[in-house]
């Protein structure tokens, strides 16, 4: 992974041309910002000014800054790819190639072969999914969720980029809470652009987006830990239907009364 | 928008060194190449937009083989634009022969900007000119191995735009991005997408930076040269029987 100790974004102004009230924002390793408002509120210009390395230049006018400065020219316009990793709901694995040959294929890219990396990441795949796949499966069988656990724990093991944008994975069939912890326990620093409250509040802070601009910056109160609790067992009666559903079962609001 | 890129040195970095001076043509001219589909004229329609926003006159010469209706998208832009089909003749010949015309178009309309696109060409041929800014367009969607099967289309370009990185997995894109490395180490590559135009901003900063005065058409030459291969098909020859065959062939070794 490209070595990064700290992301800074610094204010710009929203689509009105009001400057943006906070100081600056600072992500270090292992961080997790989620980012929420409605849609055109600017959540996608917000993630597109770090893809691109904002350098006060951009529409929103603000600054990105890697390790306390700007990008050259240079690195901003062709060093995205391995600075910046993205997974959103649209990415498909094109290749045909089983798991394991494409963990091998991403590794070899990387000079990372028989580091045992491979491994692990298929590994961390099976933990972030409740269907499991088989390192011998094809990558056009795999289910969306499938995909999108491999494509979490393969971002997060052999990944290059320590920067990691998260775009609306609201159905994407795996357990969205673990895939955060997997990607910012590597050191990753996790921007999570979600509608999902459950999603929003494993972040230790989150961006209220308007109008194009960051309004606020709010941290869980002691009430958003308690419904943080209420949605874990939201989500693990949720769980418990889709296993039921999958293996023939009826669903029952009161198991055990059959 | 104040892309502000005069502080920049990318000319230093990627082009060729250009004698001042040149012809006097009057515009900067830019090539646009990549396989069919791979998204050059969104792309293009996107970065135009920034351009004329900015001031620029700009005309765009689409070429094309068999059908095209692009350059009525440009016009519907109010972009000026011609379009040529090459039809039955080889279209990367077609393409060279007609580049003067076209180029006295874009002095007589007075532009500040031609850009040439083509599609079609073989991947052995390239359209590109020397000393002026060269741009391939490559689709993710055509996978991993797509790079190296694009011939100097790709190898002779200084900036390799890569287009709807958005449905492709990360590892597919931070390999995709090293293939292009390996052909075409010293080009920029720079991401953009055809349909929401993100990264079109940065992309019409580059164009403004790096694209140069053209020269005059008698100074003006191809960075690739065409094929040699004049042979009986060229001519319309259409039977398999060897004897039919003349000109210049090259017969594969096939083991037994």
């Amino acid at each position: 992974m490209t070595n990064l100790e700290t992301l800074e974004i610094l204010p710009g102004r929203d689509r009105e041309g009001q400057a943006e009230s906070f100081g600056s924002i600072r992500l270090e390793a292992g961080d997790c910002l989620a980012v929420v408002g409605p849609t055109g509120s600017g959540k996608s210009r917000l993630l597109a000014d770090i893809e691109w390395a904002a350098d006060g230049d951009t529409p929103s006018g603000r600054r990105i800054l890697w390790d306390g400065a700007a990008l050259s020219p240079r690195q901003r316009i062709e060093g995205s790819v391995g600075r910046v990793a993205q997974i959103s709901q649209t990415m498909n694995f094109l290749m045909d190639l089983t798991v394991r040959e494409f963990l091998r294929f991403h590794a070899q890219a990387h000079g990372l072969e028989d580091s045992g990396l491979e491994e692990e990441a298929y590994g961390e795949s099976q933990k972030l999914t409740g269907e499991g796949f088989s390192p011998d499966a094809r990558l056009p069988g795999l289910s969306g969720g499938q995909s999108r656990a491999l494509m979490i724990a393969d971002v997060a093991i052999l990944g290059a980029a320590p920067v990691v944008l998260v775009d609306e994975l609201e159905n994407a069939g795996v357990d969205r809470r673990a895939a955060m912890a997997l990607l910012a326990g590597r050191g990753r620093m996790v921007l999570l652009a979600t509608h999902d409250p459950a999603m929003a509040l494993s972040c230790p802070r989150r961006l209220v987006m308007g109008r194009g601009g960051v309004r606020g910056i709010l941290e869980p109160d002691p009430d958003e830990g308690l419904a943080r609790g209420e949605l874990d067992r939201i989500q693990e009666r949720i769980e418990l239907w889709r296993s039921a559903l999958r293996s023939g079962e009826r669903l029952r609001v009161h198991p055990g009364l059959d | 928008m104040a892309w502000v890129l005069q502080k920049w040195i990318f000319m230093e970095i990627i082009c060729d060194s250009i004698p001042p001076g040149g012809g006097g043509v009057g515009f900067r001219m830019v090539t646009v190449a990549g396989p069919p589909t791979s998204g050059k004229t969104s792309v293009l329609r996107h970065v135009l937009r920034h351009l004329t926003r900015g001031g620029w006159r700009i005309g765009v010469a689409k070429f094309d083989c068999l059908s095209t209706d692009d350059a009525q998208a440009f016009l519907a832009d109010g972009i000026q634009a011609i379009q040529g089909l090459s039809g039955g003749l080889c279209p990367d010949h077609f393409y060279a022969g007609n580049l003067p015309e076209v180029m006295d178009w874009g002095t007589r309309r007075g532009f500040d900007l031609l850009v040439v696109e083509s599609a079609g060409l073989c991947n052995r041929c390239a359209p590109h000119v020397r000393d002026q800014l060269a741009i391939c367009v490559l689709d993710h969607l055509g996978g991993v191995k797509l790079p190296r099967k694009v011939g100097p289309m790709l190898r002779r370009a200084d900036v390799v735009v890569l287009t709807r990185g958005d449905l492709v997995s990360q590892a597919e894109r931070e390999v995709f991005a090293i293939h292009v490395k390996r052909f075409a180490p010293g080009a920029l590559v720079v991401p953009v997408n055809g349909l929401t135009g993100q990264g079109s901003p940065e992309l019409a900063g580059v164009v403004k930076e790096l694209a140069r005065p053209a020269r005059s058409v008698s100074d003006s030459r191809l960075r690739f040269s065409m094929p040699q291969a004049v042979c009986s098909f060229c001519l319309g020859e259409t039977s398999l029987d060897r004897d039919h065959q003349a000109g210049n062939l090259r017969r594969m070794e096939i083991a037994t």
